[in-house]
C-alpha cells in the first residue's frame, strides 16, 4: 500500500485518503463553455507524473495536492491547500 | 496452414505430433498499410480479423508493444454477459454475446465459451426492484433475463450463505442464463490465427512512439506511425489500447474523457466444481466464478485513483475477498494462488468510446472501464466497420467521443461525470 505523508498528520496509509481529481481539472468559475467542457470532461492522464487533489478523509479531512508518478507510485511532493490555493 | 480438427489430432498420433505449425507468422513491418491497428489485444486482433473477413481488406497490420493478449486480455475475469439496462449498452453487448455463441466455429479455435449463467444477487427490496427494472429493459429488447426467488437461488447455488443473519442477506437474484465465461488467451490466439490466415500482419514487440502527420496541406491528418521498429505509413490508424488510451492519444495531442486505474483479480487453488454460475451482486462490487481448471476467480473494485502500475493494492484485494467470503463462506478454506491487475480505461460515463477522433484518419476504441472482455467480438466487428467505412456502425454510433460535449452520455449507473465514482 502507498504511504502518504499528510502535511498535518504525518505518514499514513493510503487507505485513509480519497482521490478527488487532478489539479488541472478544477474549473474556473468564469470559464467559457468550451474551456469548462475541456476541464470537466477530459484529462491528460499521463503515464508519468501528475498533480492530484486528495483528501485525508479518514483522518484530519484536509485537502492536499500530491505530485505522484502513476507507474512507480513515487510521491515527490505533498502540499496542503486551502480554498485560496485552488484556482 | 491446416484447419484444426479431430482428424489432425489423429494424424499427429502417428507422426509424433510433428506436423504442428506456428499459429501465426512473425512478419517484418511493411512500408505502408491501408489500416494500422495499434494494440494486439483481443479487441485489436478481432478488428483486424473482421476488416479482412467482412470488408475484404488485405493490407492490414496490428502493432503490439509486447506480445499479443498480454495486456488486459490476459488480465480480466473472463466474464461474458449482456445484462445491461440502457439500450445502447445492451444492444452492443447482446450483439457480442450472439457472436460468442458461434465464435469457436467461426475462428476454428476453441475459445471455451461456457454459458453457465450470469447471476446478480439482490440483498434488499430495493435491489430486487432495480434487478426487475433491468431485467424488464433487457426482455423488452429480446434479451433473456429471469428474476429468481430466494428459494430458487438457494437451489441453484447451494453454497451461498442464505441465512437470515448473513452479512449480506440474499433476497433473490436476476439471472441471464446465456451469460458465462470464456478462455481469455484463446480469444486472442484464435483471432490472431484467423486474422493471420487472411493476410493480416501481426507485428509484436513494436511500440508506437508517435504519429506521422500530413504536411501537404491536408491539415494535420495522421498518415502513419513512428514505432520502435521504424516509421510505418497508414491510410487509417485505429487506437485500440484500452488501459493506455490516454497515453497513446496523448501522442496525437488529444485529451480524452478517460482516466486510467488499476483493477485487480485473483484466483484460488483448483477444486472440484462447486459454483454453477458467475455470481455478482447488485449492491456489492464483487464477482465470483469458477474457472474450467477449478480455481475460484474473484474480482472487485478498481483502486479509485489513477494508476498505470499493473499491480494491485492489498486494500482492494481484501475488500473483494471479504465480500466473496460473506456470500460463499466455504471459500474461506481455499488458498489464494495468484493475483494480477490490469490498467483499465475509466471513462466519464462508464461506457466505452468507439469512433472517430477530431484528428483525420485517426480512430479510437477505448474507455472500456472494467467490462471490455465480453465485448471483444462486438467491439472488433463495429470498430472494423468504423475503420473500413470511415464512419460508425449503428451499434457503435451512440459511443462517439463527442457524446460528452453533446450531453448524450450513456451513464448506466447514473453516477455522474466522474471516472472515480463508477
Amino acid at each position: 500500500m502507498m504511504q502518504i505523508t499528510c502535511p498535518h498528520c504525518g505518514p499514513r496509509a493510503q487507505a485513509e485518503f480519497v482521490y478527488e481529481r487532478t489539479v488541472d481539472s478544477v474549473m474556473a468559475i468564469d470559464a467559457s463553455l468550451d474551456d469548462a467542457m475541456k476541464t470537466l470532461f477530459t484529462r491528460s492522464n499521463p503515464r508519468g507524473v501528475d498533480d492530484e487533489i486528495w483528501r485525508h478523509t479518514f483522518g484530519c479531512r484536509a485537502w492536499m495536492v500530491i505530485t505522484r508518478h502513476r507507474v512507480t507510485n513515487e510521491i515527490s511532493a505533498v502540499r496542503a491547500v486551502g480554498p485560496e490555493a485552488i484556482p | 496452414m491446416s484447419r484444426y480438427s479431430a482428424f489432425g489430432l489423429l494424424r499427429g498420433a502417428f507422426n509424433g505430433q510433428s506436423h504442428w505449425q506456428p499459429a501465426w507468422r512473425d512478419p517484418e513491418p511493411k512500408q505502408h498499410y491501408d489500416i494500422i491497428i495499434i494494440g494486439g489485444g483481443g479487441h485489436g486482433l478481432a478488428t483486424a480479423y473482421y476488416l479482412a473477413k467482412v470488408h475484404g481488406l488485405k493490407n492490414i497490420a496490428v502493432l503490439e508493444k509486447g506480445w499479443i493478449g498480454g495486456g488486459n486480455t490476459g488480465r480480466n475475469t473472463t466474464i461474458v454477459r449482456s445484462n445491461y439496462r440502457l439500450k445502447p449498452l445492451h444492444d452492443l453487448f447482446e450483439f457480442g454475446l450472439k457472436m460468442w455463441e458461434h465464435l469457436s466455429d467461426e475462428l476454428n479455435y476453441n475459445v471455451m465459451f461456457s454459458p453457465r449463467g450470469a447471476m446478480i444477487l439482490g440483498h434488499s427490496d430495493a435491489d430486487m426492484t432495480m434487478l426487475a427494472q433491468r431485467g424488464d429493459a433487457m426482455r423488452c429488447d429480446g434479451i433473456d433475463a429471469e428474476l429468481m426467488s430466494r428459494d430458487q437461488v438457494a437451489k441453484f447455488e447451494p453454497l451461498l450463505d442464505m441465512s437470515r443473519d448473513a452479512r449480506f442477506p440474499i433476497e433473490g437474484a436476476m439471472i441471464q442464463r446465456r451469460g458465462g465465461t470464456a478462455r481469455h488467451d484463446a480469444v486472442a490466439w484464435g483471432y490472431a490465427r484467423a486474422a493471420d490466415l487472411l493476410g493480416v500482419d501481426i507485428i509484436q514487440k513494436c511500440e508506437v512512439t508517435g504519429f506521422v502527420r500530413a504536411k501537404d496541406g491536408k491539415g494535420d491528418a495522421v498518415v502513419g506511425v513512428e514505432t520502435t521498429r521504424g516509421q510505418i505509413g497508414a491510410g487509417r490508424t485505429g487506437i485500440c489500447v484500452a488501459g493506455n488510451s490516454g497515453h497513446v492519444a496523448g501522442l496525437a495531442g488529444l485529451r480524452l474523457p478517460i482516466e486510467s486505474q488499476t483493477l485487480q483479480a485473483m484466483v484460488t487453488e483448483g477444486v472440484k466444481p462447486m459454483l454453477n454460475s458467475v455470481i455478482m451482486s447488485q449492491s456489492l462490487h464483487c464477482y465470483i466464478s469458477q474457472s474450467d481448471k477449478g480455481g475460484i476467480v474473484f474480482g472487485g473494485d478498481p483502486d479509485n485513483w489513477p494508476s498505470y502500475a499493473q499491480r494491485g493494492n492489498p486494500v482492494m484485494m481484501e475488500h473483494a475477498v471479504a465480500q466473496g467470503l460473506a456470500l460463499v463462506p466455504s471459500l474461506s478454506r481455499l488458498r489464494m494462488v495468484r493475483t494480477w491487475s490490469g490498467v483499465t480505461d475509466m471513462s466519464f460515463d462508464g461506457s466505452p468510446i468507439i469512433g472517430e477522433t477530431p484528428v483525420a484518419n485517426l480512430y479510437l476504441n477505448g474507455g472500456w472501464c472494467y467490462g471490455g472482455f465480453k465485448a471483444t467480438p462486438a467491439s472488433g466487428f463495429t470498430y472494423a466497420h468504423t475503420l473500413a467505412a470511415g464512419k460508425p456502425h449503428p451499434l457503435n454510433a451512440p459511443f462517439a467521443l463527442d457524446r460528452f460535449e453533446r450531453g448524450a452520455t450513456i451513464d448506466e449507473t447514473g453516477s455522474g461525470p466522474m471516472p472515480n465514482s463508477r
